[in-house]
């Protein structure tokens, strides 16, 4: 079992493996390279997303409002797009994760300055974000007709055989590796996670650092607005709706722990992974969407309990015998 | 004769109804080992966490190298080059060891990145300087609590620290690990720096210390030079009166075997615990810390199920899978660690003593405040609880309160034994006499107690036999007609063969 | 030693007096806000005032508002059930599917309240059996159950209930008082004496507040919290029966959002969220005033989704404004001094 939870990424990895052998022996056609691309393209998203969330999870943190997030800068940005489509592409995912960024610290800020607990703020946030998507846009939708082609096309040019949303995934995947393992900030967030009464001795602000994960987590859900709206060529209310969840179980899949201070990059990309080719698989294998859900659930079920057993703290080790060092 | 690099003048600090700290001062000197000695309750954990930024002194003053200081975080203190090494580590330990070392002051490369060779590779240089031989890439947390303080130091060296507090670390230590910790304090003497050294075992002060000063009841009523003071000049200082401390009389008769285990084993915390204690008996367990006694009576109390050999209660063989099956044979336990396991803090007094016996209070499962009131106030007025309402959340009473708040629970319930588990540990002089009068008064009325204590004058004073644990093992059961000498049970619990013994 | 010169103090049972304490409260607070709520309405739209119309305003929390009792109890004793909702689609669907043997009215109810409890069972099972935290089991269970019933159901729906089933959710008792408004205002007081009238409420609050110490002091911790986890389901299942009553048919995307309506309920109600504190007059109190919002916004025509801003605003408010007027009190004490 110890060795499950050092490797957790290796077993993660096998087991994405074993799907991909258990589908492609049926349907050859699967495990074509092109196929697998189109699978890490589909995910792309799902995975910036649970990065975001798992700096947040990381922290003994919750953000339930990053869907609503998404869907608010998306709407915000599409509009913008429709009225003025001659504003760069560029300055508008800039925007994007700034408005998101916005939205992120003020769950940021309630939870730092007044000490009010991460669900119940983003539980009052994902509504009231939600909400304002309505209100920006009347109930009415943005769509193809109304985004201008640069809009729609600039995530699915293709560098070196893969569209630009999946290099955006890997440039951000890197960037968050970069963040949790070389700088201060990103131990940081694992310090808090592990033992936040000794973060503070180390000189950690556990507060402040708290809400730069909020912000963090926002920062990508602004982006990945853009990329949704672009991708889906839609903007409405419903965009992403109950996603949050899904971000949620990519995080606890790829073996963050909600008690904090354990998951890495690695995990979490592939937990979005998992997910992700499980989605991709299921009409492939003929089964119907329907069924989705519940192994999605029951995925989630089972990545919980591996978690929680990887995680047991030994008994107190008082016999000579028994002590391992 | 060298400058103090740290100077405290005129330190108060109070808490609601207690004072902790009363206009204190303390010196360290470079290069030196000063002990900070005395009683639980003295006010040593404070003017520690008065030294580290955990608490801010109501008064007086802190200099570091002569410059005045305040420390208003934790952080701050460790800017300023105090480091304190607890009890428990206040480390990461999910973290490996280098990271422990240097979180906080990692080394970067030019762009500002954490450079992690570089971090590893001083950290096993210090760690070799230390003769550690810890890894410094696993994980923290598969450390024994041994090489987690070597960890502890190893990040004290790092941090340059001027200052070193070490809060009773030889506890939980074996003898050789104890040898390899002294040969550590004099490295870090040597490398000047002024160490406050917080412990109560003789032996080892006089061995490593070169200054002392004593505290009592929060204030500093002793200071000096270790070679020109005895042993029973500083204990004088300790305790203000005369050696022997005035434990009641024990007036109980001692009947039958009420409660016996045979054999009880754990696959990491104890083997082979066979022990009775009888009517009408106070039973001492001694040992050093992390000797296993807490471990085996939350196995009596059912919080934990041993892995072997068998439970007798009044000839009946027991087997409590939970606390509330040990309460309803009638074997209780109160437990070290107060705040976390004792009291509901949050909750008023009368919620906290009626919790077991809410059954007894309530009619056909519906509460009865005024039965509960009175069943408070029965048992806390007995013990001469010092509160203003039983309404009052049990978080704002003083420690030696709140241990009557839970004593006075368990008595409510009428147990046959009752386990305490160091009772008077942090509790004022005051409370701990009523304590150990009302210990008295208990077994005379036919109960069983079994008293897990490291204080040996309370293990002396109050217990009709002595167990004596070291490692999860039981040593010795003794007699104790007032024959025994301090000395024994140190040595048995420390495992000092004869010879050595002083 | 005992001092037997001293007189034996006697404490006293409180020092506060009890009516000052309920003057003061969260509750008061709540009802000043449902008044202000009730008269903003009446002023609002003229449809408002009449007892058809409030009668109506009932259906829109009741259903809701008797999880949101259970859910009280459990978030007090530490934990969090997420999957409720999925319960209600789960236990719907099971309950048309079962109609479609010809199960009559009993059974449907047998049915609808029999899956809510073993839904409820097994979140129990996991969470105090294996150990698990409840907020991601929960959000496991939650995609699982609602799952089943897409598996089952898919983009189809069951219709034709008896009209002795439809009654539980559209009919009255007397006048304008509904079968669902009874039903919550029973179940509401039942819960108001398990909570703060009996051994077992006492026994939540202590688990609440400190769980290592309540199992120190001989509660069952783990089969208290597996009851709650099975009473949360048991309401999740009678919600269900209310709710496809009043619906008159079942699809797998029913009560959707519906959990988080719930907690916002119970949090609104002056539980605390990190366990150990609060009332089911507040969870009543904060019912009734989302059923007042959401009503009133409807009576002017707002869209739901709207709706949902002002109830995120008001949590998020009512919860912020005594942390913010405490800050405020300190900041001017510190001044002063």
């Amino acid at each position: 079992m110890k060795a499950l939870t050092k490797h957790r990424e290796i077993w993660l990895g096998l087991a994405i493996l074993l799907l991909l052998v258990i589908v492609t022996a049926r349907f050859p056609r699967f495990a074509q390279p092109q196929n697998l691309l189109t699978i890490f393209n589909d995910t792309s998203i799902l995975m910036m997303l649970a990065l975001g969330q798992m700096v947040v999870i990381l922290t003994r943190s919750i953000d339930l409002s990053m869907a609503a997030n998404l869907a608010l800068t998306g709407m915000i940005v599409a509009m913008t797009n429709a009225a003025f489509p001659g504003v760069p592409i560029p300055l508008l995912m800039a925007m994007c994760v700034v408005i998101g960024a916005g939205l992120g610290a003020f769950n940021g800020v309630l939870v730092w300055k007044l000490s009010i607990p991460p669900i119940v703020v983003t539980l009052g946030t994902l509504t009231i974000y939600r909400g304002l998507v309505f209100v920006i846009s009347n109930g009415a939708w943005v769509n193809a007709a109304q985004m201008s082609p640069d809009f729609i096309n600039l995530q699915r040019m293709v560098f070196l055989g893969l569209p630009l949303l999946s290099w955006f995934a890997i440039v951000v995947a890197l960037l968050f590796w970069l963040m949790m393992t070389r700088t201060p900030l990103g131990r940081s967030f694992y310090a808090i996670g592990v033992n936040p009464t000794a973060a503070v001795y180390t000189g950690i602000n556990v507060g402040r650092t708290k809400f730069m994960a909020f912000t963090i987590a926002g920062a990508m859900a602004g982006l990945c607005g853009y990329l949704w709206v672009s991708r889906y060529v839609i903007a409405s209310t419903e965009v992403a709706s109950g996603y949050e969840l899904t971000i949620i179980a990519a995080c606890v899949i790829g073996g963050v722990s909600i008690a904090g201070g354990i998951g890495t990059v690695a995990g979490v990309l592939l937990g979005a992974i998992f997910l992700g080719v499980i989605n991709n698989a299921l009409p492939v294998i003929n089964i119907s969407p329907f069924w989705q859900m519940a192994i999605s659930g029951s995925a989630i079920l089972l990545a919980v309990v591996l978690n929680a057993r990887g995680e047991q703290r030994k008994g107190r080790i008082i016999l000579k015998k028994a002590e391992a060092v | 004769m060298t400058e103090p690099i740290l100077t405290l003048t005129g330190i108060s600090k109070s808490f609601p109804g207690v004072r902790a700290l009363n206009d204190v001062s303390l010196e360290l000197y470079p290069g030196e080992v000063t002990a900070l000695i005395g009683e639980n309750g003295a006010g040593k954990s404070t003017l520690v966490k008065t030294m580290t930024g955990i608490y801010q002194p109501d008064s007086g003053e802190i200099r570091i190298g002569g410059k005045l200081v305040t420390l208003p975080t934790a952080h701050s203190a460790s800017a300023v080059g105090i480091t304190a090494i607890h009890q428990e580590t206040v480390l990461f330990d999910e973290m490996t060891v280098a990271e422990n070392i240097y979180l906080g002051h990692a080394p970067r490369n030019r762009f500002g990145m954490i450079d992690w060779r570089k971090m590893r590779a001083e950290a096993k240089a210090t760690l070799d300087a230390m003769a550690a031989g810890i890894d410094p890439d696993i994980k923290l947390r598969e450390l024994g609590i041994a090489k987690k303080h070597l960890v502890a130091v190893a990040r004290a060296l790092s941090i340059d620290a001027a200052v070193v507090i070490m809060d009773e670390p030889t506890a939980a230590l074996s003898q050789k690990e104890i040898e390899e910790l002294y040969v550590l304090i004099e490295l870090l003497k040597q490398d000047g720096k002024a160490i406050l050294f917080i412990s109560h075992k003789f032996d080892e002060i006089y061995r490593i210390a070169d200054r002392f000063t004593v505290f009592r009841d929060g204030e500093q009523v002793g200071k000096g030079l270790i070679k020109n003071t005895t042993q029973s000049q500083i204990v004088q200082m300790m305790v203000g009166r005369a050696v022997d401390h005035i434990f009641p009389e024990r007036t109980a008769t001692i009947g039958e075997t009420v409660l016996e285990t045979k054999g009880l084993s754990h696959p990491t915390e104890f083997e082979d615990i066979s022990f009775a204690v009888r009517k009408g008996e106070i039973l001492g367990f001694y040992g050093l810390v992390g000797a296993g006694r807490s471990e085996v009576m939350q196995a009596v109390f059912g919080m934990t199920q041993p892995s072997g050999g068998s439970l007798v209660l009044n000839g009946q063989t027991i087997a409590p899978k939970s606390a509330a099956d040990a309460v309803e044979a009638g074997i209780v336990y109160v437990p070290e660690e107060r705040g976390k396991q004792g009291v509901i803090s949050g909750e008023p007094i009368f919620k906290n003593v009626s919790l077991p016996s809410l059954r007894k209070t309530s009619k056909s499962g519906f509460l009865r405040m005024a039965e509960e009131y009175a069943l408070a106030r029965t048992y806390t007025e007995r013990l001469d609880l010092r509160a203003s309402s039983l309404s009052q959340d049990v978080s704002t009473l003083s420690g030696g309160n709140q241990q009557k708040v839970v004593i006075a629970k368990w008595l409510a319930t009428l147990p046959k034994v009752i386990i305490l588990d160091e009772p008077t540990k942090g509790i004022d002089i005051g409370s701990k006499a009523a304590v150990h009068q009302f210990m008295s008064e208990l077994v005379a009325e036919g109960l069983s107690v079994i008293m897990v204590s490291s204080e040996l004058p309370e293990v002396l004073g109050m217990s009709d036999r002595i167990v004596v644990m070291r490692e999860g093992r039981i040593v010795e059961t003794l007699e104790n007609k007032g024959l025994q000498k301090p000395e024994t049970l140190v040595r048995l619990a420390a495992g000092i063969a004869e010879e050595q013994a002083a | 030693m005992t001092d037997t010169t001293a007189p034996h103090r006697r404490l006293p049972n409180r020092l506060d007096s009890p009516f000052k304490a309920t003057v003061l409260s969260w509750e008061s607070l709540l009802v000043l806000v449902a008044i202000a709520i009730f008269i903003l309405n009446s002023l609002a739209s003229p449809y408002f005032l009449n007892e058809w119309s409030l009668s109506d305003m009932t259906f829109n929390f009741t259903e809701k508002a008797l999880i949101a009792l259970a859910m009280a109890l459990l978030i007090i004793s530490g934990e969090i059930d997420l999957s409720v909702a999925a319960i209600i689609a789960l236990a719907s669907t099971l309950m048309g599917w079962a109609l479609q043997f010809g199960a009559d009215t009993p059974a449907l109810v047998a049915i609808g309240i029999g899956t809510g409890i073993l839904c409820g069972a097994f979140n129990g099972f996991l969470v105090t059996g294996l150990k698990l935290p409840s907020i991601v089991v929960t959000i496991g269970t939650m995609s699982l159950f609602r799952g089943i019933s897409f598996i089952i159901l898919g983009d189809q729906s069951f219709k034709g209930y008896p009209a002795s089933f439809s009654w539980f959710g559209q009919g009255y008792v007397y006048w304008v008082i509904s079968f669902e408004l009874v039903l919550f205002l029973v179940c509401a007081a039942i819960y108001f004496v398990l909570l703060q009238r009996t051994n077992f409420g006492r026994r939540v609050y202590a688990i609440g507040n400190n769980d290592v110490a309540a199992e120190f002091s001989g509660v069952r911790v783990a089969r208290t919290k597996f009851i709650l986890f099975c009473l949360t389901g048991l309401m999740s299942g009678m919600a269900a029966v209310l709710l496809t009553a009043r619906l008159g048919s079942t699809r797998p995307s029913i009560a959707e959002g519906w959990e988080l309506e719930a907690i916002t309920m119970v949090v609104l109600g002056g539980v605390s969220i990190l366990g150990g504190a609060g009332s089911i007059v507040g969870v009543v109190l904060a019912a009734l005033i989302m059923g007042l919002v959401t009503f009133g916004l409807g009576l002017l025509n707002v869209p739901g989704i709207v709706m949902s801003i002002f109830i995120g605003a008001l949590l998020i408010m009512v919860i912020a404004l005594p942390i913010l007027f405490r800050m405020w009190r300190q900041r001017s004490t510190v001044r002063s001094a």
